[in-house]
């Protein structure tokens, strides 16, 4: 089993040099660290909270790249708001 | 004759800037171009000794730069080639010794004299570095599959980008295809898909590259090492030539048959 493990982990060490360079290119270009990210995630719930209900555990946020350059990706899902449910 | 002026640079030290100058150089002037290469690496110089012109030198960079002497007499011309030629770094100052100005004059002097400029610049992203970009046409910026190589590519791309010197291209140095294909290293594609910029050159790991600076003798002049050959590729590329990239990745007897360059 721990001959297997390694022979694994053995296959996908460039797997992991790519994974981790995506994030850390991402972080070097946009000069965003994550608790910076966590802090804009935390008051975008709060703005966005004002006018619409959402549910804050589902809210992600994250950087894609597109070629160079970095796009902010927000998946906000709204809850279903009670007015519609007794419309 | 106006001459392009192309940087090599990487970020990170050691990938084969100084390999890559020294045999794109040769793979240039055997092509009948007439070509200068700069030592942009003050303090640390190399490029003769990868030349195999150590025992040349008079005059350098900064000799040049500082009025000692005039341009043609710090030029050593390699006697393999007809018109192949280097402007030395000098060994005892430091980078702050030239200007990125004082480079950009230089090269504009240059240019009328020659077809091309290549500027071997230092690592890292300091004086040197600046100084080594300030006059370049085009810069290629060098990496190796290798997390730090590729962040530091990256980084330097960046800054290029910034600088309005973008955008570069590539040369990913040293892979070993054997390596890539049991998926313990960075393949090409994986590379080019995290730096996103266009590709001049993918050049194997070669033991030559050792022998050939042992000898002072670039792989380029004996073109049947695989390195040697991807070096030439280079070369006619920048000539604007369409050459098919190597198979680094799958070198079996098919390769052989359908490569571009034997």
């Amino acid at each position: 089993m721990e001959f297997l493990n390694r022979v694994i982990r053995r296959k996908k060490s460039a797997g992991s040099a790519k994974e981790r360079l995506q994030l850390v290119l991402i972080h070097d270009r946009t000069d965003l660290t994550p608790s910076a990210l966590d802090a804009l995630k935390d008051e975008l719930i709060e703005v966005i909270s004002r006018y619409v209900e959402i549910d804050p555990t589902a809210v992600s946020i994250n950087i894609a790249k597109d070629g160079r350059s970095q796009r902010l990706v927000a998946d906000i899902p709204m809850r279903n708001s009670n007015r519609r449910r007794v419309k | 004759m106006t001459a392009k002026v192309v940087t090599v640079t990487s970020g990170k030290g050691g990938v084969g800037k100084t390999t890559s100058v020294a045999n794109i150089a040769v793979g240039l002037a055997s092509l009948g171009q007439r070509v200068v290469c700069i030592d942009g690496d003050i303090g640390l110089r190399n490029l003769d000794v990868v030349l195999g012109l150590e025992n040349r030198i008079v005059y350098d960079l900064v000799d040049v730069v500082e009025g000692r002497c005039r341009l043609r007499q710090a030029m050593i011309r390699d006697k393999r080639l007809p018109e192949l030629y280097l402007i030395p770094a000098a060994q005892t100052r430091d980078k702050s010794a030239v200007s990125p100005s004082d480079m950009i004059r230089l090269c504009d002097e240059l240019r009328h004299e020659c077809d091309w400029i290549l500027i071997d610049s230092p690592a890292g992203i300091e004086r040197g570095f600046r100084n080594s970009i300030a006059a370049a046409d085009q810069v290629l910026v060098m990496t190796n599959p290798e997390v730090s190589a590729v962040r530091d590519a990256d980084r330097v791309i960046g800054i290029l980008d910034a600088e309005e010197k973008g955008p570069a291209l590539l040369v990913i140095n040293r892979i070993k295809p054997a390596m890539v294909k049991r998926g313990d290293m960075l393949s090409v594609e994986d590379v080019l898909d995290l730096l996103a910029i266009e590709l001049i050159g993918i050049v194997p790991e070669d033991e030559n590259v050792i022998v050939a600076s042992n000898r002072g003798t670039p792989m380029a002049f004996d073109n049947k090492s695989k390195a040697g050959q991807a070096f030439h590729n280079i070369a006619s590329r920048l000539m604007g030539e369409v050459v098919p990239f190597m198979d680094v990745e799958n070198q079996g007897f098919f390769q052989r048959i359908f490569s571009g360059r034997k």
